[in-house]
């Protein structure tokens, strides 16, 4: 069998992807891609301490899939949110949505 | 008739509410002022004469004891001060004279001021609302029960004389062609004069005033006046004298500046700058009466604690009196201006009535008071007119063109300008001969009476002491008084009526108005009869009518003179002999000539002509050390001490600020304030970098913070 911190390396490298991509992307949905990486990270953490840890009990996966959820709840709300922002300035890129900015 | 003696307050109160009116409502209508003034004092009159019929019939507990109508006024703390109204024989006496004098005066007035006229004063309203407050002050004087009321009054004629001596001081600039400059200045002098040289005596009356309050805690007469009371006042002790007579010497300082005696009696020929009016108000009616009223309603005071004939105020009074009378007299002499021979005829006649004061006879004085108003407003009145005349005739001469200049020096006043002017005006001369005759003391005129009776009450006074002590000499200065009086009068209605015009002015002169002349009759009426309200053989009427307002107190008695045949003759001898003789030296006085009384007397006249240098001495006496005290004490302030003190202190602490100031600007303004505000500025400004405002960056920051902190943590 594999042993654990495999796994776990697997996910530690995709949440430092996720990271890179959502400090270093210019492109809104680029961000919020590396935001699903950084997610899915902690998805492959949680599943991978259930089967080398507690295999007795569901809450390892009850987890992950309550991460899966959110994470698609929030897909959805971030990308109308950039649609929204598309729409009224007819650009996706984050340094250049700044009216907030003093 | 009791129901007059309550109309008494308004004796006072009308002639105050007309000068009111004319102030606050009326001052643009002259005609309707003056009409209100007249109306006023003419209700005023009726009043007091009603009064004075009812202090007649009411007969002696009214004439003796007084009616009162007492007013708590000003409650001050521990003690009240009372006013009220009084009247009895005294006051009823001087009733009949005030008012009635001071309506002629009234009427008279407004031809002299020319109502209608193009010469109209300027501020004609204005003059008779000063003369109605004048009138007010005298009557409320009068009718006062008590010294507050009766000082108050004093002191609002104080003022009058002030406003009025002075009023031609302010001319209409924009509507007056003529202003005479120098009078203008001589107005204003003369008002100062009077106003300061009656202030003296004031503030004596004042002292003796608040002395005798504190002793006795009241001002009322009757109060005073009780035994009691004086016996307590005779009792104290007062700079070696008892206080009572200190209290009379002090009254008695006041009606000296009052009434114009020696050695206050310089403002007093220096006051007829005012229009004429005027001096007959303040010489016959009103002003100077004053004094001679205070001295007589306060008579128990000057009299208690001494028998009469040797207490010492009312010796005092007897020789300012006689001093007076007598020196008044010789100034007259040596006059030129007409109406300056009348003024010093006033001082001298003043001065016989402090006599009569003071030989202790309240009835001689009051009724020489009395009578004196009567021919001394007449011939005052009659001055005027002449003056009046004089002053058209001049206007008239110039519009001839007579005169080569318009001003050329003439003086209207002036008597040697005049002369003959009783074919021009009869209707003036007349009267003014009454006037004469009754001033000079001539049977059956008024000054006859009243004259004889002081002479013959201090030649009574003199037997019986048997010595040639105060009162023979107070008989001499009166008799002697009386040679010269006759003498100036002569020599006046002789310059002014008798032989040929002196200048074109007199030629041309004319016959005054009927408001001007009419009074002047009425009041020649009176010098001719005014004498029968205490002759002799009619039984001294006046005498049992207000002989006795002083018995109450039981030091001041009444006693009848008898008339005595050697001092009426004797003194009716010189009357005649000195008008004769005034007349007959300058009947025939000619323009230019040295007059008569200068050729005989020589440095005597410049002495009386300069009125005994008094006003010199004044001036280098008292007026010039004033003034230098007082530059001494203006550069004390100004110059050397008070104001380089106050400079120097000043700019100290203009320096301290100045310091303050550079202190402020430099460390606290630049450094604290703003420096602060600037390094955090500075601060903030390089702190906002990181303040990016991109969310990439903050979350570049907190993967990096946490990074670290993990790697504090594994590896610490």
């Amino acid at each position: 069998m594999i042993p654990l911190y495999w796994w776990l390396v697997v996910a530690a490298a995709l949440f430092c992807i996720g990271l890179y991509g959502v400090l270093s992307r210019k492109n809104a949905i680029g961000v919020l891609m590396g935001i699903e990486l950084m997610l899915n990270a902690v998805n492959v953490n949680l599943v991978a301490f259930w089967r080398y840890v507690t295999p007795q009990t569901l809450t390892g996966q009850v987890f992950a899939i309550f991460v899966i959820t959110v994470a698609a709840a929030e897909a959805a709300v971030g990308l109308a949110i950039i649609i929204a922002a598309y729409r009224r300035r007819d650009t996706v890129i984050v340094d250049e949505l700044d009216i907030m900015r003093w | 008739m009791e129901f007059f003696f309550n109309l008494v307050p308004l004796i006072p109160l009308i002639p105050l509410l007309a000068f009111a009116a004319i102030v606050l409502f009326t001052h643009r209508n002259n005609r309707l002022s003056s009409n209100i003034a007249i109306g006023g004092i003419a209700l005023s009159t009726l009043v007091s004469w009603g009064v004075v019929l009812a202090t007649i019939l009411a007969g002696e507990h009214v004439q003796v004891e007084g009616w009162e109508l007492p007013i708590p006024w000003l409650p001050t703390g521990t003690t009240v001060f009372n006013t009220g109204f009084a009247v009895d024989g005294f006051t009823a006496a001087m009733l009949f004279m005030v008012p009635f004098v001071c309506t002629m005066i009234f009427i008279y007035s407004q031809g002299y001021m020319n109502l209608g006229q193009p010469n109209q004063d300027p501020r004609y309203a204005r003059f008779f609302a000063y003369i109605s407050l004048f009138a007010a002050g005298m009557l409320g004087l009068v009718v006062a029960d008590n010294l507050l009321l009766l000082f108050i009054s004093w002191e609002v004629m104080g003022l009058c004389s002030y406003l009025l001596i002075g009023f031609w001081s302010f001319r209409d600039r924009d509507n007056e062609q003529h202003i005479d400059e120098a009078q203008v200045k001589r107005a204003r002098a003369a008002a100062l004069k009077a106003f300061i040289t009656t202030r003296v005596g004031d503030v004596l009356l004042f002292s003796g005033l608040a002395l005798l309050f504190s002793y006795t805690g009241t001002l009322t007469f009757r109060e005073i006046f009780r035994p009691d009371m004086l016996e307590h006042l005779g009792s104290i002790s007062l700079l070696g004298m008892p206080a009572v007579t200190v209290i009379a010497l002090l009254a008695f300082g006041g009606a000296v500046g009052k009434s114009a005696q020696f050695p206050l009696h310089v403002w007093l020929p220096d006051a007829m700058e005012g229009p004429t009016p005027v001096s007959a108000l303040i010489h016959a009616a009103t002003m100077v009466a004053a004094g001679v009223y205070l001295v007589a309603r306060m008579l128990p005071l000057f009299v208690a604690g001494f028998e009469t004939a040797n207490a010492p105020a009312l010796q005092w009074v007897a020789v300012i009196g006689a001093i007076t009378a007598f020196f008044g007299a010789t100034i007259g002499l040596a006059q030129d201006d007409i109406k300056r021979v009348l003024a010093y005829s006033t001082i001298s006649q003043l001065g016989y009535m402090m006599m009569g004061l003071g030989l202790g006879s309240l009835v001689a004085g009051i009724f020489h008071l009395l009578t004196h108003a009567f021919f001394k407003a007449l011939l005052f009145l009659g001055s005027g007119s002449v003056i009046h005349g004089m002053e058209h005739g001049h206007h008239a001469a110039g519009a001839h063109g007579q005169t080569s200049q318009h001003d050329d020096g003439f003086s209207a006043n002036d008597m040697k300008t005049m002369g003959g002017l009783r074919h021009k005006m009869p209707r003036t001369f007349w009267p003014y001969m009454a006037g004469t005759l009754a001033l000079v003391g001539i049977v059956p005129f008024a000054g006859f009476w009243s004259k004889d009776e002081i002479l013959a009450e201090a030649f009574q006074r003199w037997q019986e002491s048997g010595a040639l002590g105060l009162p023979f000499w107070v008989w001499l200065a009166g008799t002697l008084g009386a040679l010269i009086t006759a003498l100036y009068m002569g020599r006046q209605i002789a310059l002014v009526f008798w032989g040929e015009p002196r200048h074109e002015a007199a030629t041309h002169a004319h016959e005054s108005p009927n408001s001007m002349t009419g009074p002047l009759m009425v009041l020649a009426v009176f010098a001719l009869i005014g004498g029968l309200a205490n002759a002799p053989f009619l039984g001294s009427p006046l005498h049992h009518f207000m002989g006795g307002v002083h018995e109450a107190s039981e030091v001041v008695h009444s006693a009848t003179v008898s008339f005595n045949f050697a001092v009426a003759g004797l003194s009716t001898v010189v009357a005649l002999l000195g008008l004769l003789g005034g007349w007959a030296i300058y009947r025939n006085y000619r323009a230019g000539e040295v007059e008569p009384f200068q050729r005989w007397l020589g440095p005597i006249f410049t002495l009386l002509r300069n009125k005994y240098y008094v006003d010199e001495l004044y001036q280098l006496v008292i007026i010039r050390p004033v003034v230098w005290l007082a530059d001494q004490v203006f550069n004390f302030d100004n110059r050397w001490v008070v104001d380089p003190l106050v400079n120097l202190v000043g700019a100290v602490g203009r320096a301290a600020a100045d310091i303050s100031l550079l202190f402020d600007k430099v460390a606290v303004d630049s450094g604290l304030v703003e420096g602060t505000a600037k390094a955090f500025n500075a601060f903030g400004g390089w702190l906002r970098q990181t303040q990016t405002g991109r969310v990439q960056n903050y979350l570049l920051v907190v993967a990096v913070t946490v990074l670290m902190l993990l790697g504090l943590y594994l590896y610490l």
